[in-house]
């Protein structure tokens, strides 16, 4: 393992003088476009437009919108320099638990930019689109392949709208087996992502929480202790977020099913298993699939994302349209399910074709054995990082194989005066985006470090040996480089409680005086 | 593998390390008779060059926008994007980043999405907007559930301008929550009463301008009609770029403003990613769902942004949320930012006029022509077309001439007899020549 | 100074003749950190014992605050919406959060007394 590497001497601020600028070296401060930008700055040349009679009747503006504008050379320099303020995986390991943040080709970037697909309008006569319609049924035919379901709904817009969909169709279901009325119950483990309770919640049904067992997975006779003729199904996520694998989860489902009731798997974490097990295969229902974390489409600083649902045969007749349908040679997009068991309609269009472009350029890249060693390679680096951390950080669940990412908890700063927070922010100024922290909700003091199959084992022990230093420099009370930690990021930390009770979510002109 | 780093030689170096022999122990948790014994039936990786021909080859069977005489609309618009909107939103730190949920090291996000929310407000005439939905459909039926939580009324009534995709969102997500929606016959001349159908038990009325047959509504009645019931004026536009020419529905008196952001900064796509544009008053900023990025100061006291009032959100509020939306559209939204940046009021008004003067141009010309009728009064870049015939067909036959002529009412509302009606769209990318071959395409195929 | 009694979800309530004035005790502040919101109720609202009464936000957590007797709300603490960060500086006095009409005041005899509640605290 390395050791710590040479980091430049934290910046004593008396020692600096203030620039004219304000900026610091390469650090540079950005105003906002509303104090930069003109009322009468444009940086697009359009033509006047040819004299015509409005036919706008009595509706035209007239009063000012107060936008400004920015040149081209501008407004490339405005968001450019705010850009600089971000971290990204591109500039470094990205360690969020859940998140899922690998490397994401440039090559899918290109393709998703072919004219052929970017310039392609949703409602324009489907045979002027047959290559658009190809793409999405080659990638609905690798998803069910991958998962071993016998159908796909592809229009979710993300994953919270992919488990909506899921939980429409099991809703659905119920209703068509006329239990509507009596199943208003869905099972959900305390580990469970917040989108799940309140996917449930949406649909008016309430929430039965499923405890967890000592070893941080669900006992399928915790299960069966709640379930009954009033549960509509169970959302499991596996492997789940305390990044361990669910071991019982095909006697889950035989338990669910016995009950009269429906499986959801929230799919977030499919990253790990993907060409190595089908979730079909444990008898699910339904389950989402997080293209921008398992087939890498960009996170974009929060979107857009995609989330298909695969469902089993006892949900596919409920998919929402739009859906496809082979025709001869060729496809058919169906848009109306007049008549049909269809619980209706998710989006306007068809779901994210620009994410679904580049969701299978990363398949075929990859093929079915690259895949299948992408899922290996994060279990692995996961592993690694929880067996060359274990002796200084503590697991909520005891030393145990974990899955693509591992959970450690705060039980190892207690007496320290560090928390899990302060850690978290020192590894920024040691220059790593801090891990997932705080969630699962079910470790205390959780810190979830997921570090994918993109990193290369120097990367990996670079990134080991920052958090031995870290840890070992916590117990030793070396207090400052935790409480005032972040010291060398573009600002310290930010006061929320502020931005909370005065909420100021938009520039004003009397703010800015 | 080109994205795999580790060699065989680390891979045994670090199951060294963890103690195992090989990576399959690592599932070992995974009951055993569900690990695959055989491979999937899939193919082998592929060369990045390989993989850029299949594309090429699929992307081939697609008539781009660009390479036609382009008229479609009704929910997603052709525009001109500037090329550097394109080259911002791929750098790295903007591509390549999580949601800002790390305020020290997400500035850049967090100002650009402070930005967005400003531009959005003003754009729609609101007190504040959040930082984005996943797209206009989505948005509105957020904005009917909210309407719900405020008022404490479960049924809206949606008005027959309402575009029928996006009623139909909200249909399925009322149906399947229990609420109540009426939903007005298709309104193709704008002129459908909606004030005698608002009473006391509505939580909303939902209406859209321009609507999707293309008129322009005035909002000012309803909304008063709305307020004296207790119930929210939600407007909905699908046209971004409307908004530099018309009235603002801000200033008409409404409650939430939703809309699709794609015709500024966002490609077609066929159908997505693409922007939804959410805004509302300050007073009912606890009910809103989604993100907002807010103001604060850091440390040493500097101006900041920060993720705020995260507790309506599922991560925190779990089954009290306001949405169980996470994910959202933020580089889509990024790509809005900018263009609106570049264009900045005088490109928006300046681009907006040319749009408009696009269309009423295509209308002057139809007048001519015989066996079509404009139906519109008023329109901003949208206008529907009533023709002999059935429209769908017209629309093949004028796509097998070259013209993508725009979307027959039919697809969007099958059985609802109004196959003779075209739904047609001008931009500023369509020029005389875009014009005199559409007249000349329908002429042949009518 | 009025017998104040507090519940084992760190509520308290302080009676004066049938009206209970409600809060949370300096340790419920303590843990919730910095407090930036308190979603009240509406006056006239009549609560059961034991249900949620108000919802109190810091920035990470939503707790909801559950009445230890039932009864009708004549009045909120109408100084909370501009300043909800007197709960956390005076929690037992400018901090109050609900005054109601008691249905039974009996029910505030199976509450703890200030003692009681400190030595419950130590147990935690």
């Amino acid at each position: 393992m390395l050791d710590r590497p040479a980091v430049v001497e934290p910046i004593d601020d008396d020692k600096i003088p203030a620039t004219f600028t304000g900026n610091r070296g390469l650090d540079q401060e950005e105003p906002l476009l509303f104090e930069i930008g003109r009322l009468d700055a444009t940086g697009v040349d359009i033509e006047a437009p040819a004299p015509v009679v409005p036919r706008l009747g009595a509706l035209e503006r007239s009063a000012p919108i107060g936008l400004p504008g920015l040149t081209e050379p501008e407004t490339m320099r405005h968001y450019v320099r705010l850009s600089r303020k971000n971290y990204s995986i591109d500039a470094g390991l990205y360690p969020l638990g859940s998140c899922t943040m690998k490397h994401n080709p440039r090559s899918n970037e290109k393709i998703a930019r072919y004219e052929g697909f970017a310039d392609v309008h949703p409602l324009q006569p489907q045979s002027t689109a047959q290559g658009a319609l190809e793409l999405m049924q080659t990638l609905a035919d690798w998803l069910m392949t991958l998962t071993n379901m016998q159908a796909v709904a592809l229009s979710p817009k993300a994953g919270a709208h992919g488990e909506l969909c899921g939980m429409m169709a099991i809703k659905s279901a119920i209703a068509a087996k006329g239990e509507g009325a009596t199943r208003n119950v869905v099972l959900i483990p305390q580990s469970a992502h917040g989108t799940n309770p309140a996917t449930a919640a949406l649909l008016g049904f309430s929430v039965r929480v499923v405890p967890a067992a000592p070893d941080g997975t669900v006992r399928a006779e915790a299960v069966r202790d709640a379930l009954g003729p009033d549960v509509a199904a169970i959302m499991l996520t596996n492997p789940n977020t305390c990044g361990l694998f669910e071991r019982e989860i095909v006697e889950i489902a035989e338990a669910v099913h016995a009950a009269g009731g429906y499986f959801y798997c929230d799919g977030a974490n499919f990253n790990a298993i993907a060409g190595v097990l089908r979730p079909g295969d444990f008898g699910i229902d339904a389950m989402h699939i997080n293209l921008h974390k398992t087939f890498s489409t960009p996170h974009g600083g929060g979107g857009p994302g995609a989330g298909p649902v695969v469902l089993s045969e006892r949900l596919a007749a409920f998919a929402p349209v739009p859906f496809i349908r082979r025709d001869g040679e060729s496809l058919q997009l169906i848009e109306d399910a007049d008549g049909a068991e269809s619980f209706g309609r998710l989006t306007a269009f068809h779901g994210q074709m620009g994410m679904f472009v580049r969701a299978l350029a990363y398949m075929l890249a990859h093929g079915g054995d690259g895949l299948a060693q992408a899922s290996k390679d994060a279990v692995l680096a996961a592993n690694y990082v929880r067996a060359s951390l274990r002796d200084v950080m503590t697991q909520p669940f005891g030393d145990r194989i974990c899955m693509h990412e591992v959970l450690f908890d705060d039980a190892w700063l207690r007496g320290t005066g560090v928390t899990t927070l302060d850690f978290a922010k020192a590894m920024i100024d040691e220059g790593y985006h801090p891990m997932t922290i705080y969630f699962p909700l079910v470790a205390h003091g959780a810190m979830l470090i997921e570090p994918t199959e993109s990193e290369s084992k120097a990367s990996l022990d670079l990134f080991i040996a920052t958090l031995r230093d870290l840890a070992l420099s916590a117990k030793a009370g070396d207090m400052t480089r935790f409480t005032q930690a972040p010291r060398l990021a573009p600002r310290r930390r930010v006061d929320e409680t502020l931005a909370a009770r005065k909420p100021v979510l938009r520039w004003t002109p009397c703010a800015a005086a | 593998m080109r994205y795999h780093p580790l060699s065989e030689a680390d891979r045994s170096a670090m199951l060294a390390t963890i103690g195992v022999p090989a990576i399959e122990a690592l599932y070992a948790d995974a009951p055993a008779e569900t690990l695959l014994k055989t491979p999937l039936d899939l193919p082998k990786g592929k060369s990045e060059l390989d993989v850029e021909r299949f594309f090429s080859r699929l992307a081939a069977r697609n008539l781009p926008a660009s390479r036609a005489p382009f008229f479609v609309g009704a929910g997603a618009y052709k525009h001109h994007i500037p090329a550097s909107v394109d080259h911002l939103i791929q750098r790295s730190e903007f591509l390549t980043s999580y949601t800002p949920y790390q305020p020290e090291i997400s500035q850049g996000t967090l100002q650009y999405l402070f930005e967005f929310q400003t531009q959005v407000a003003l754009l729609t005439g609101m007190e504040v907007a959040n930082a984005s939905m996943y797209d206009g459909s989505t948005a509105t039926a957020e904005a009917v559930l909210m309407a719900h939580r405020l008022t404490k009324r479960r049924k809206a009534l949606l008005s027959g301008g309402l575009h029928p995709h996006y009623a139909e969102v909200v249909r399925t997500i009322s149906r399947l929550a229990e609420d109540e929606v009426e939903t007005m016959a298709p309104d193709i001349r704008a002129v459908e009463n909606v004030i005698a159908e608002i009473d006391d038990t509505l939580s909303c009325v939902v209406v859209q301008t321009p609507d999707v047959f293309g008129n322009l509504r005035d909002l000012t009645k309803i909304a008063e009609a709305c307020h004296k019931n207790g119930a929210l004026l939600v407007a909905v536009f699908t046209e971004a770029v409307s908004l530099g020419l018309v009235k603002s529905p801000g200033a008409m008196g409404a409650d939430i403003v939703v809309g699709e952001g794609q015709s500024i900064g966002n490609t077609l796509n066929f159908g997505g990613p693409y922007v939804g544009l959410f805004a509302t008053r300050h007073e009912f900023l606890r009910q809103t769902p989604g993100r907002l990025a807010g103001e604060s100061v850091d440390a040493d006291g500097r101006r900041s942004y920060v993720l705020t009032l995260s507790t309506r959100e599922q991560h925190i509020r779990r089954d009290k949320a306001t949405s169980n939306i996470c994910t959202n559209s933020g580089l889509c939204a990024l790509a809005f930012t900018i263009h609106l940046t570049l264009l900045g009021e005088v490109g928006l008004t300046r681009l907006a006029r040319v749009n408009h003067a696009n269309a009423v141009l295509l209308a002057q010309m139809l007048a001519d022509v015989p066996r079509v009728e404009v139906l519109n009064e008023t329109f901003f870049n949208e206008f529907t077309l009533r023709v002999e015939g059935d429209a769908a067909t017209l629309v093949e036959k004028m796509a097998a001439r070259g013209v993508l002529a725009g979307v027959p009412v039919s697809r969007l509302l099958p059985g609802a007899r109004l196959d003779d009606l075209l739904i047609v769209a001008s931009t500023e990318v369509n020029t005389d020549e875009d014009r005199a071959a559409f007249v000349a395409a329908l002429k042949e195929s009518l | 100074m009025s017998d104040r009694r507090y519940s084992k979800d760190h509520e308290y309530v302080a009676l004066d003749g049938n009206v209970a004035t409600l809060g949370i005790s300096d340790y419920a502040q303590s843990q919730l950190g910095d407090i930036v919101f308190i979603e009240l109720p509406d006056v006239g609202r009549k609560v059961a014992k034991g249900k949620e009464i108000a919802v109190i936000e810091s920035v990470k957590a939503a707790s909801e605050v559950y009445s230890p007797v039932g009864g009708e709300v004549v009045e909120v603490n109408p100084q909370l919406g501009e300043t909800p960060a007197l709960v956390n500086e005076d929690p037992l006095g400018r901090g109050w959060l609900v005054k109601l009409r008691v249905s039974d005041p009996g029910e505030c005899d199976s509450l703890m007394d200030e003692p009681a509640y400190s030595e419950f605290l130590k147990t935690l």
